[in-house]
């Protein structure tokens, strides 16, 4: 087997799986650390370079995270409460307007429109603004945000902390213009150096069914998400139904118990296993008394004398892989309202054809994967107006990749050229056995948030149901993680092969053995190397026998301890810092694999 | 020491054995040794061993005297008994604790200064006696609690960390224990646990003194250019003898025969008291492992030309241990009620009588 590459800044970065996973690589060890430690203004700060809004994503955020995490795969099987504690950081900064980037007095010169107030445009104001740019920001809606104010409810998300963080972008001086919808991007486009579409997937998916449109009680779910966040709409009858099973149902089903609503049933055409909807959010809907009903597939809406009565539903049973199915039989639920969550589709009735945009067969925008610009130079798209509906966090990188792009159109720079990613690696060792970060492992369990009680969240409609973690809960919590950023380093000259690394790792990481193809190595370990997403570390051949040092990656608790009893400091534990350019980044560390020692 | 206790987190796939424990549970706590030291390995080697052969941890016995080697029981299986005695008794203490209770499974851990200086005579009369046990000589030719000087094991030539060459000849535990009777006799690497346990599980079978002494290089002061007893001078000068497989009783045998070593000749199968099988593979031309006298001039053939042999070097079931020589009874002193172990004074004066 080769010798692992570890110059390539990707090794040890994919080591870090929750960074790995996060679309903006947010370096959550070191923010988790900072927390540990009572630098809520610093984790705050180090989130917000990356991810932009700390405080919404502390409560919303996907979490492509915490599947990815090391701890999820040892043997209690729960990640760390990453999102959870993004929020306690949130919660517990102190005010931040000082740290926020300057942004010049004098501009240069350069004018960038941004279509829609929503996380993907708000991103790129918040990268460009301080280069001196100029955004104007065009919101068809009276205040900004996009989904975020109008798809989650104010029970998950506080209007207070999403005004705030928004502000923070908007008070850099963007110029933006609400209730504007944009009518003709043509009659935008000669006004700007660039435009940068984050208008989102706006459109609800619709069901045509019979009786669809001959009653005024079915409603589209995001739109109708929308009205409750503008506070047209304030009720809804005892009996709905939500048909879907994604998030936005789930978002749907809580309102309308907040609504009024009593008897809510969410109808779902397949088995649990291929729900949408984030296993977190299903759980709060079902504790707040929602109905789960699968294998339901709506057949028609019924409606008598204009007066909607209720839907008939196929029940069907699946084959194993819930590809086919066979109905069983009909039968009909009552309803007063029925609610349509059942996806969005993007819409560009505002773009003219002839603007040099190429369209797809789907009538998509053709959207380059890397720099997000469409076929005509100079407009660029991101978040769910780009390739259709995602999360936040997706857009937020989407406003980060889009700003490089706009920034290098502007100066006359390839769009396509990108910055590589940067890496340091940081010695911890501070003494004999002695490391500069808490090395032990704590075996406690995932901290389990705690919700308002039943009574009191429902007395009005903006109560947050999560409370937080506690300071108990935190302390806790901030010690599950496993430091994974705290790389083990191996250099094979120093190494005498006295096996006393392998006999002290805690989980058979570690082993030393004749040469083969990883194939064959992942079979002979000291532990079985299963996980085939996790790297394999190899050595170059060591000294002594010209045999391998193996780790397997998968579940190195970052104990640190194989460095501790090296009597040659051949492991060693490093720190990877990764620098992630984003536009503005101008001076990039230096690559630095080979370990330094003081 | 190392900054914290061993994390208890544990691979996903880790196996449990026959008792249903896993290789962490025959864990002993952390070790104070320097990091790298070999007999943190043979400790590792043990652990293996012990859970390999599914041995409940309270019928073990951990018995060491002075040294860093005699420190080591503590950092194995922490549910076992255990006695630290005084510099070079450990043999003695054995010898006596087996005397009392034969059911126990002893496992004596010693240096080559507890062993060859101190406790050379000890050592000498527990293999003549044949006491029922595993007598693990954890060798690095240096005295490492007092700062490096040479030990009884320190070849002629061999240099100390400051460059001082050692000038008198070692004893050398192998061919000391092969004049003195010695059942069964193995030399093996700290860093070698292919070679090490196997030999560990054949020794735990054998029905008397299992002598096995292993080359564990101290890493503080003897693994430097120009001593013999270095990792590296270990590796360059390692020779395996023999190689050996232990097949316990029962069922495995099968597999093991059915398996790609069906070259195994049945000539060099030792079979052990309690019907566990060691089968030798690639032994050298004319080598029988049963054989005092060849074995003795083997080695020296080979000592002499600078190598260190290794393996399981020889092997012999037929000599009666401790307890058959003294025609003990079967069970353990400490199950016989009292009144039958100490008949009483009366019985005493009987018996005097008898002599007058």
């Amino acid at each position: 087997m080769k010798p692992t590459n570890v110059h390539d800044p990707d090794y040890f970065h994919k080591v870090v799986d929750c960074q790995w996973a996060c679309p903006t690589h947010t370096n959550v060890p070191e923010y988790i650390r900072m927390i540990a430690q009572g630098r809520y203004t610093d984790a705050y700060m180090l989130n917000r370079a990356s991810n932009v809004f700390p405080a919404i994503l502390g409560r919303t955020c996907d979490r492509p995270c915490e599947p990815a995490c090391r701890r999820g795969r040892l043997e209690e099987g729960k990640p760390v409460a990453i999102c959870r504690l993004k929020r306690v950081a949130a919660d517990n900064k102190d005010d931040i307007s000082e740290l926020l980037p300057a942004i010049p007095k004098v501009k240069n010169g350069k004018r960038i429109a941004c279509i829609g107030a929503g996380p993907s445009s708000l991103t790129v104001a918040n990268d460009l603004m301080p280069l001196g740019y100029e955004v104007v920001m065009f919101e068809k809606n009276s205040k900004p945000g996009g989904l975020m104010r109008t798809n989650i409810p104010s029970f998950r998300l506080p209007e207070g902390v999403l005004d705030e963080e928004v502000g923070n972008i908007l008070n850099m001086g963007v110029d933006i213009r609400y209730s504007s919808p944009v009518g003709s991007l043509k009659a935008l486009v000669n006004d700007f150096d660039a435009v940068f579409v984050g208008s989102g997937a706006p459109r609800g998916k619709n069901l045509d069914l019979p009786g669809r449109f001959e009653t005024d009680r079915i409603h589209l779910g995001i739109d109708w998400l929308e009205s409750i966040a503008f506070e047209h709409v304030d009720t809804i009858g005892e009996k709905v139904l939500i048909i879907g099973v994604g998030n936005t149902a789930m978002d749907c089903c809580r309102s309308s118990l907040r609504m009024g609503g009593k008897d809510i049933k969410v109808m779902a055409r397949r088995p649990r296993a291929y729900f949408k909807a984030s296993p977190w959010e299903l759980e709060d809907a079902e504790e707040e008394g929602v109905e789960i009903l699968i294998n339901h597939a709506p057949k028609r809406f019924v409606v008598e004398n204009g007066k909607l009565k209720g839907m008939e539903f196929e029940r069907l049973e699946w084959d194993a892989e819930a590809k086919k199915s066979t109905v069983i039989d009909t039968i009909f639920l009552p309803a007063d309202d029925v609610i349509l969550a059942i996806g969005q589709d993007n819409a560009f009735p505002w773009i003219e054809r002839d603007l040099g945009i190429e369209f797809d067969k789907w009538d998509m925008p053709v959207v380059n994967k890397v720099t997000y610009e469409s076929s005509r130079p100079g407009i660029f798209f991101g978040g769910d107006a780009a390739w259709g509906p995602k999360n936040i966090i997706w857009a937020v990188e989407h406003g980060h990749q889009a700003a490089i792009s706009i920034h290098n159109h502007c100066q006359g720079i390839a769009t396509s050229e990108r910055l590589p990613v940067g890496m340091k690696l940081i010695p911890q060792k501070m003494g004999i056995s002695e490391w500069s970060y808490h090395n032990d492992f704590n075996p406690s369990s995932r901290q389990k948030m705690t919700h308002v009680d039943l009574v009191n969240r429902f007395k009005q409609l903006n109560v947050e149901v999560e409370i937080g973690y506690s300071a108990e809960q935190t302390a806790r919590e901030v010690q599950r993680c496993l430091n994974c950023d705290i790389e083990t380093v191996f250099t094979a000259k120093r190494c005498i092969e006295c096996d006393a690394c392998i006999d002290i790792c805690p989980v058979l990481c570690l082993t030393i053995a004749r040469d083969g193809d990883e194939v064959d190595l992942r079979g002979r370990l000291s532990a079985p190397a299963a996980n085939v997403e996790q790297s394999l570390y190899a050595s170059e051949p060591l000294p002594q026998t010209k045999r391998l040092m193996l780790k397997d990656e998968d579940v190195c608790v970052h104990c640190g301890l194989c460095a501790e009893r090296c009597p040659t400091a051949a492991w060693d534990m490093l720190k990877i810092d990764l620098s992630i350019p984003q536009v503005g980044t101008i001076c990039l560390q230096p690559s630095n694999p080979e370990p330094v020692h003081a | 020491m190392p900054s914290i206790a061993k994390p208890i987190a544990q691979h996903p796939s880790l196996k449990k054995n026959n008792l249903g424990l896993t290789v962490r549970d025959y864990e002993g706590t952390m070790s104070t040794l320097c990091a790298g030291c070999g007999h943190d390995s043979i400790t590792a080697a043990i652990v293996r061993t012990f859970w390999e052969l599914s041995t409940p941890p309270h019928m073990i016995a951990k018995m060491s005297g002075i040294g860093c080697s005699s420190k080591t029981p503590t950092y194995f299986v922490s549910g076992a008994h255990g006695f630290n005695s005084a510099h070079g008794r450990m043999p003695a203490i054995v010898t006596g604790a087996n005397a009392a209770n034969r059911e126990l499974i002893y496992i004596g851990v010693s240096g080559d200064g507890d062993s060859l200086s101190i406790g050379l005579g000890h050592l000498s009369h527990a293999i003549r006696r044949n006491v029922r046990m595993v007598y693990v000589i954890e060798n690095n030719g240096v005295y490492g609690l007092t700062k490096g000087q040479f030990s009884a094991s320190a070849d002629i030539g061999s240099k100390s960390k400051r460059g001082e060459a050692n000038r008198m000849s070692p004893i050398d535990p192998v061919m000391l224990a092969l004049s003195l009777g010695a059942t069964f006799v193995a030399r093996s690497f700290s860093g070698d646990k292919e070679q090490l346990v196997p030999i560990l599980k054949a020794a735990f079978s054998h029905r008397g003194l299992a002598l096995i002494d292993v080359v564990s290089p101290c890493v503080t002061f003897n693994d430097h250019v120009g001593s013999t007893k270095s990792y590296l001078y270990s590796r360059q000068h390692q020779y395996k003898a023999t190689e050996s497989d232990f097949v316990p009783p029962a069922s495995e045998i099968v597999a093991h025969i059915g398996s790609a070593n069906g070259h195994i000749s049945e000539a060099t199968s030792v079979t052990m008291h309690d019907g566990s099988v060691v089968k030798f593979r690639a032994l050298p031309d004319g080598y029988d492992p049963t054989d005092r006298q060849k074995v003795f001039s083997y080695l020296q053939e080979r000592q002499g030309k600078g190598e260190v042999p290794t393996g399981l070097l020889y092997l012999d079931e037929s000599v009666s241990d401790v307890h058959e020589l003294n025609n003990t009874p079967d069970s353990a002193l400490t199950s016989i009620p009292f009144e039958k172990l100490c008949p009483g004074n009366a019985e005493l004066q009987k018996m005097l009588e008898d002599f007058r």
